[in-house]
């Protein structure tokens, strides 16, 4: 943990004048006539976990098999390191891949599997069999070495295809869903031991997935895709606590959105008057917005509090509703609150105390719900 | 330990269950209904059918085949052969076995002349298969899923016509004024007529023409299953597609290549139609002095030891085949 929170200090892409590692410079990629990703742009910093995020076809595995040479853009240029990459193709590359698959060749061993990479590149053998033997024993697999991938269980699989990919020491190792294999549990484990590899031997990681949860964790930053275009760029908390728009509240964790008009508009508070919501939602943040404009108003789950009193301020931010769903999920509890206006929101409260069934608010209850003035996020798109 | 423990259980899953003692161990005294509808009902009734088949119209024939090379030859006996049971005068059944006609084989320069000229012939037709094959084979299993059926039925489509006829056509394009020898002249590219017909050559394409099916066929249903995001990783890791396709595309594709190698391999070394109608008479392959040997000299004994000498060849080639057949069956089950 120490070392995550030493991670989040070097931050390289607030530092304007930073040179990037690899520099995407408004690349499109179009199959047909349809646009696969348009015109995106990113620079990514050595060192970095950068996740592309989005759900399926936004175009986040074109991007990487863009990076891989797999697939040639359209248009639009590709620097990492200052050395243009569009028309290499993939054995050039100082980059690898881990396969979503793991693409493991079925007839060799797991040592031979790893030491490809390096064979082609003719090293002496002697120094293949180190670097192949060091690897094996970073990903802990060095007494499997002998073992036939269909030998392998699904987790020492995923380790043989990051060790394969990381032996070669590329400028860039490229995920394709590294985890999405794997089971719950192992999953969590491997993510850590992802970044830990990674802080290891420092290779920047561009990690492509559709798991928010995968990228909330490993990641330095996110870049939110949909539809073929990148729609925000920041770090986790950036992306969780401070949306740019309804696409990435929504599609990050889970989201109240109202939509509402300003009636009040300075530059350190706004209000909303929200229909949909029966009330006015003061935030103590300005906005940049057209004056009468539609906004919305996002509130996380978590961040609303219900309680069966009104709370002491209960002119704003606060509404009156009913309970109509609970759903213990035993770290938390999820209430579905139905409003007065007939509108459904969505609270979570962490079960901290045990409760006996009395203490507990319960189905068909009227509750109020309130927030802090902090906690929505406007958005105007 | 676990391994056998999970093998028992699936074989008890899949319903296979073993010789009736097994059953006698693990469940007591048979219960008969029980072991009926487990082992009859089901597979053993379907497997029953090609087993009563081969059986009556192998295993019985072969038996009688086996008897007869044993036999004495008795040129003008009708059949042409002494019985080998026979009862004597003072009341004993008497069993004569002649190995003289396996021994014969074995001394006859004819003979060792014409097993030698069909390996070889049967092993070059193989390799020529093979190279014509691969290339083809790779196309296909590469081509757009239409593509694919239509390249498909192209190979297929030969069947549909007499094999005996294919190879009477190679006649007419083979011959001294046959078609080739006639382009090539009219073109000008040669002057005298290249003799093609009656030799080894014509044998090779007519083997290799008949046959191609037999090797694309095995290759291209091993070639289409592969997964060619193994191609991308071997990219990736620094592989051009020559190397590419020597350290991965090929070794992944050996079960095919043995499978067509052998379709194609074992009818060769007995083939009898093609070396009979191009072949040259000075050099015969092994099924031609099979032939002779039984209707010219009607050494029924004789011909019936070169019949199973050639089974016994070609039984090592089909246990490798068996082998390899097995091992991608248990390869694609994981």
């Amino acid at each position: 943990m120490a070392e995550s929170r030493e991670r989040k200090k070097v931050e390289p892409w607030r530092d304007p004048h930073a040179k990037p590692y690899l520099q995407i410079d408004n690349v499109t990629k179009k199959f047909g006539d349809f646009v696969a990703v348009n015109n995106v742009s990113l620079k990514i910093h050595r060192g970095e976990i950068f996740c592309l995020l989005g759900g399926s076809g936004c175009g986040k595995s074109t991007l990487l098999r863009m990076l891989a040479g797999f697939e040639k853009p359209t248009s639009g240029a590709i620097f990492l390191d200052g050395q243009d990459m569009a028309q290499m193709p993939p054995y050039q590359r100082p980059v690898n891949m881990m396969f979503q698959s793991y693409a493991l060749f079925p007839h060799m061993t797991v040592e031979r599997n790893v030491a490809f990479g390096l064979e082609q590149e003719r090293l002496p053998r002697g120094e293949i069999a180190d670097r192949v033997a060091e690897i094996l024993g970073i990903v802990k697999l060095g007494e499997y070495a002998k073992r036939k991938p269909h030998q392998l269980s699904g987790g020492q699989r995923q380790r043989v295809a990051l060790a394969r990919s990381l032996v070669k020491r590329p400028k860039m190792l490229l995920l394709d869903e590294p985890l999405g294999a794997l089971d719950r549990k192992l999953r969590e484990h491997t993510q850590f031991e992802l970044i830990n590899i990674q802080e290891q031997l420092g290779v920047t990681f561009i990690v492509v997935t559709h798991d928010q949860e995968e990228a909330m964790t490993l990641a330095t930053r996110i870049g939110v895709m949909n539809r073929g275009e990148i729609v925000q760029i920041g770090t986790p908390t950036e992306i969780y606590e401070f949306p740019t728009s309804r696409f990435v509240a929504d599609f990050i964790g889970s989201v109240n959105m109202f939509e509402g008009r300003l009636i009040e508009d300075l530059p350190d508070r706004v209000r909303i008057r929200s229909d949909e919501l029966g009330g006015v939602v003061y935030v103590d943040h300005g906005i940049s917005a057209a004056p009468g404009a539609a906004v919305w108003a996002a509130i996380r789950p978590e961040k609303i509090a219900i309680t069966r009193q009104p709370p002491a301020r209960a002119a704003e931010n606060c509404v009156h509703g009913v309970v109509t769903e609970i759903a213990y999920m035993g770290d938390l509890s999820v209430y579905l609150v139905k409003l007065d206006t007939g509108r459904i929101v969505r609270v979570t409260l962490p079960n901290i105390e045990r409760l006996s069934d009395d203490e507990r608010i319960q189905w068909d209850e009227a509750v109020y719900l309130s927030w802090h003035e902090s906690s929505p996020v406007v958005v105007t798109q | 330990m676990a391994a056998s423990s999970t093998a028992s259980r699936s074989s008890l899953r899949s319903g296979r269950i073993g010789p009736l003692w097994e059953l006698f161990f693990r469940y007591g005294p048979p219960r008969w209904s029980e072991y009926i509808r487990r082992n009859w009902a089901g597979q053993r009734l379907v497997i029953a059918v090609p087993y009563l088949w081969l059986t009556l119209f192998f295993l019985v024939p072969f038996l009688i085949v086996l008897k007869i090379s044993f036999a004495e030859f008795a040129p003008f006996g009708r059949p042409p052969y002494e019985p080998i049971l026979r009862w004597m005068q003072d009341g004993a059944l008497q069993l004569r076995l002649l190995f003289g006609s396996y021994s014969y084989l074995l001394h006859e320069p004819l003979y060792i002349s014409g097993w030698l000229y069909s390996l070889k012939i049967a092993a070059i037709s193989t390799l020529l298969c093979l190279l014509l094959a691969y290339p083809m084979a790779y196309a296909i299993a590469r081509a757009s899923p239409t593509g694919r059926n239509v390249l498909l039925m192209l190979v297929i489509l030969p069947f549909w016509t007499s094999f005996l006829l294919r190879v009477y056509a190679w006649i007419g394009l083979l011959k001294t004024d046959g078609v080739i020898n006639n382009v090539l002249t009219s073109l000008g590219i040669i002057h005298e007529p290249l003799e093609m017909m009656n030799t080894t050559f014509a044998v090779y394409v007519g083997i290799v023409y008949s046959y191609l099916p037999f090797m694309v066929l095995p290759l291209y249903s091993n070639l289409e299953k592969h997964d060619l995001t193994l191609l991308e990783a071997a990219s990736d890791l620094g592989a051009g597609p020559v190397r590419s396709f020597f350290r991965i595309t090929l070794p992944l594709s050996v079960p095919g290549i043995v499978a067509g190698s052998l379709l194609v391999f074992i009818p060769a070394v007995g083939e009898y139609v093609i070396p009979s109608l191009l072949g040259s008479s000075d050099q015969l392959m092994i099924a031609s002095l099979l032939s002779d040997e039984f209707f010219h000299n009607r050494d029924w004994p004789r011909a019936s030891a070169v019949a199973i000498a050639m089974l016994v060849v070609l039984l090592v080639p089909i246990m490798i085949f068996q082998y390899f057949q097995n091992r991608e069956l248990r390869a694609q089950r994981r």
